[in-house]
């Protein structure tokens, strides 16, 4: 099931093993919790009711020994609840200990975004496709904030940290489409940080990374980095600054405010992304982006400069080039 | 509740009472009736109101924040509000809520009113420093509305570094003083707690008569000593390395980023009981007296009190299952808390047994008390979900998270704290307010509430991430329900406000004793002369003397 197709769901879908365990876990604790809490809730109710003031109900001493009663009362209840500490303990131990042949992934954090690379070097943003079957070991660490990355249908989570390695490892065994998201509040775009995690046969896999995993990133990701780094919230038509366009800029003749025209070339968008003060372009629109110099790695250049090259011509949505 | 009367007219307004009203003192509403003598005030009762007054408003800023919060997020795609609004809208709810409302309601409020009365005394042991505490308490309230004025911030009222220090460009510094001011308050609030308790108790009130409403607030008043001073460290750390770069928490300044979390939860989490325990105290008071019944297994509610106030301090890691804690760190504190499940059940079970075998009254305070402890058991033992390390890694930052502390904080905090307010009510103002309008609103207040919060732990087992401005639209159907219950819950809020405030002008004047209720409070007129007692009270063979006595109570009270 794909998330976009759910109207409403009741239940989560489970996509491994630990994932089934922990539903079973809680389902099992729910059954303990009702035990607990509905005799207390019809007790209360019951009470309520029978002995209003003014009913004749029986009101003499019970005679129960309190002493006896306290403390049945104070550990029957917590003996019964450390089961499942006990259980809970299991399962969390075996999700912290991956086995050896789990296969590595690379997940960083950084506002606003994940950046996860693939054993074999293919490298996806937000996205993330796995095969099912194998162990996968995700090796997490922040650029910047602290990030958490959150793959319920595995039912597990863990805090990205801009300082240490942290880890994850799961099996997934079931083919479709599934969230993921961040789920440690990092600031302003926190809830947009995410997509979807894919798992897929091995051999889909394997596929995958031969040609979507190659070809995939540069454009979707140059237009997730273009979100990412604010990019569209003033180069998008219609944005309140009303910064340039970049429908069919690539390649163009681009008229600079000293008169002179250069050609808007690969090396010409980095620079100016890099230093927009310089090359002011005719027209009089005054200059008020600021420098990115130092806050996009290089990678990330190449990315948005294909994602402006892809950029659609005149008349067409961005949304095209998804 | 202002003092509009004259001295002559507060003699005309005296409340029936079996003293004799011949050449009384005015109560202490109508002892003098300047702004000054209120603003200077150093009587308890007074400082209690002004405090009253003060966390009720921050209590309608931080009810508006969750009003926005909520109708944000009836659509999922953040067509309401920009992300940058919606975030700035839940961190000042919880800001205001936890450190404006929620920590000082009940011991600021009915503690500094209450404890004198209640174990008959004239006044607070350092009545110029409970002064003091309310002045400290604005100052910090006045940083933190200067940071909303401003444009507000955006970092959840958890302050995490290095977004905190480093990344949020939001007026982070003005919250984060008003935040560590208000923890000087709440030191001199438990510092004068403590030293009353221990030294202003009535000839004979001896520790095993006091009210468990006394020994809550005594708890309460450790964890404010004990606990407090670390939060203030760590803010003060956050505050040197935002605006002087000081490398602690930032790694790129050298600093470790858990260790904030660590301060910040060894404080946050016993906080959690500093805003449970008075709640408990009240529910304590509230269900004796409605039920005509001695409380059942009196000292082992008192001492659970205690072990509560004493298991808190070593559960804190339970917040950072997740959060790069070792894996043994993660046993050893989700073992622990299980181990708030022991007092915990002690206080529920008590309570019910209570009831049973009673004579009940069904009042407002009494359906207050009733929804407490259901609403309580419920986020206790989702509480314990939560501590249960393999369902953590699932829940933890989900909305199941929000579910479980709003039964804690709302369910339980702010139902014992209306209840208890519906309860001194005639005491604190010598009026009662409407009846059918209190039970009707208790009653809202309650379905609203399981409206609002219900569908949030089904929301959360469904993986949706708290703190979201924008969420998968398969979550809008519960969501749109949360918010639904939310107005709900709005209506239920603001009829107290309208009846109770009617009251003061128009209800009808309280006796000394509305509920028949036993404790020293009682004992004094409606509301009680500026030093509380006329003539030394006389305190009671056993707490809680009421009609109906349980035979199983024979050891409580040697």
């Amino acid at each position: 099931m794909t998330p976009d197709h759910a109207a409403i769901q009741f239940w989560p879908v489970a996509a491994s093993v630990k994932a089934v365990e922990t539903d079973e876990l809680i389902l099992a604790f729910t059954v303990l919790t009702l035990a607990l809490t509905v005799p207390v809730f019809i007790a209360i109710t019951w009470f309520a009711l029978r002995y209003r003031e003014g009913s004749e109900a029986d009101r003499s001493p019970s005679g129960i020994r309190s002493n006896l009663i306290e403390i049945s009362w104070m550990l029957i209840p917590f003996l019964l609840t450390l089961i499942f500490f006990a259980w809970g303990a299991q399962l969390f131990v075996q999700s912290r200990n991956a086995p050896p042949d789990a296969m590595v992934v690379e997940a960083v954090g950084r506002q606003w975004m994940w950046k996860f690379q693939h054993a074999t070097g293919q490298s996806e943003i937000n996205d993330l496709h796995l095969p099912i079957g194998q162990p996968i070991k995700m090796r997490i660490i922040s650029q910047d904030v602290i990030h958490a990355l959150y793959l319920p249908a595995v039912r597990m989570q863990v805090a990205a940290l801009p300082d240490r390695y942290t880890e994850m490892w799961f099996k997934a065994d079931k083919v479709g489409t599934f969230h993921l998201y961040c789920s440690e509040y990092c600031g302003t775009d926190h809830s947009v940080m995410g997509g979807k995690v894919t798992f897929m046969n091995p051999g889909d896999y394997q596929d995958w990374l031969v040609h979507a995993g190659a070809q995939q990133g540069k454009v979707a990701a140059g237009r997730v980095l273009y979100q990412a780094y604010g990019c569209a919230g003033c180069h998008e038509p219609g944005s309140p600054v009303g910064a340039p366009g970049f429908a069919g800029l690539y390649g163009s003749k681009v008229q600079l405010a000293d008169g002179r025209t250069v050609t808007a070339d690969d090396g010409w968008l980095r620079d100016k992304i890099l230093n927009p003060n310089g090359d002011k372009l005719a027209g009089g629109g005054k200059q008020v982006m600021p420098s990115f110099a130092g806050r996009i790695p290089e990678d990330d250049l190449g990315r948005i400069i294909d994602f402006i090259k892809a950029y659609p011509g005149t008349g067409q949505s961005a949304e095209a080039t998804r | 509740m202002s003092a509009s009367g004259t001295v002559e007219g507060a003699a005309h307004r005296e409340p029936h009472s079996p003293e004799a009203t011949i050449g009384r003192k005015p109560d202490y509403l109508h002892a003098e009736s300047t702004l000054r003598s209120w603003f200077l005030a150093t009587d308890h009762k007074r400082i209690a109101i002004l405090y009253l007054v003060s966390i009720t408003g921050f209590f309608v800023i931080g009810a508006l924040a969750a009003g926005v919060v909520r109708l944000a997020l009836v659509v999922p795609n953040g067509a309401i509000m920009s992300n940058d609004t919606y975030n700035k809208a839940f961190t000042i709810h919880g800001v205001v809520m936890v450190w404006f409302f929620l920590i000082p309601s009940i011991p600021a409020t009915f503690g500094n009113f209450l404890i004198p009365l209640m174990i008959g005394a004239k006044d607070l042991a350092f009545p110029k420093l409970n002064l003091t505490s309310w002045y400290v308490f604005m100052a910090g309230a006045l940083f933190t509305l200067v940071s909303v004025v401003l444009g507000g911030v955006d970092t959840g009222w958890t302050f995490y570094a290095p977004l905190s220090t480093a990344f949020s460009n939001t007026w982070v510094l003005p919250a984060l003083i008003g935040v560590t001011i208000v923890g000087f308050s709440s030191i001199l609030t438990g510092l004068n707690f403590v030293v009353t308790i221990h030294t202003m108790r009535a000839p004979g009130m001896t520790w095993f008569k006091l009210p468990i409403f006394v020994w809550t607030h005594y708890a309460t008043s450790l964890i404010f000593l004990l606990a407090t001073p670390v939060i203030t460290t760590a803010l003060i750390l956050l505050i040197a390395e935002r605006a002087f770069h000081v490398g602690v928490f930032d790694p790129a300044f050298g600093g470790d980023p858990v260790l904030f979390q660590h301060l910040f939860w060894f404080y946050s989490h016993p906080a959690v009981y500093i805003m449970v325990l008075p709640g408990m105290g009240v529910i304590s008071e509230i269900v004796p007296a409605f039920a005509r019944k001695k409380l059942f297994g009196y000292r082992f509610v008192a001492y659970a009190s205690i072990g509560l106030a004493s298991v808190t301090f070593f559960v804190w890691g339970h917040h950072m299952f997740i959060n790069g804690q070792s894996d043994l760190a993660s046993l050893v504190f989700s073992s622990l808390s299980f181990a708030v499940a022991v007092p915990s059940a002690v206080k529920v079970y008590n309570w019910t047994a209570t009831i049973h075998k009673g004579s009940l009254r069904l009042d407002t305070p009494m359906l207050y008390a009733m929804g407490y402890i259901g609403l309580f058991v419920l986020g206790g033992l989702t509480g314990l979900y939560l501590a249960t390390l393999a369902i953590n890694q699932h829940v933890h930052a989900t909305y199941f998270v929000v579910a479980h502390f709003h039964y804690i904080m709302v369910g339980g905090t702010v139902l014992a704290f209306l209840g208890g307010l519906h309860f001194w009510w005639p005491k604190f103002t010598g009026r009662m307010y409407s009846e059918p309008w209190g039970r009707v609103s208790a009653l809202l207040i309650f379905l609203g509430f399981n409206v609002t919060f219900f569908p949030q732990f089904i929301l959360g087992y469904l993986g949706m991430p708290r703190r979201y401005a924008t969420y998968p639209p398969e979550f809008q159907l519960l969501n749109v329900l949360s918010s639904a219950g939310a107005t709900i819950l709005a209506a239920g809020y603001i009829f107290p406000m309208l009846y109770l405030v009617y009251s003061l002008w128009f209800g009808r004047k309280a006796p000394a004793n509305p509920w028949d209720a036993k404790g020293l409070e009682w004992e004094t007129s409606s509301p009680p002369p500026t030093l509380n007692f006329v003539s030394p009270p006389e305190v009671p063979r056993i707490p809680y003397d009421y009609p109906i006595q349980a035979t199983e109570s024979k050891d409580q009270h040697r």
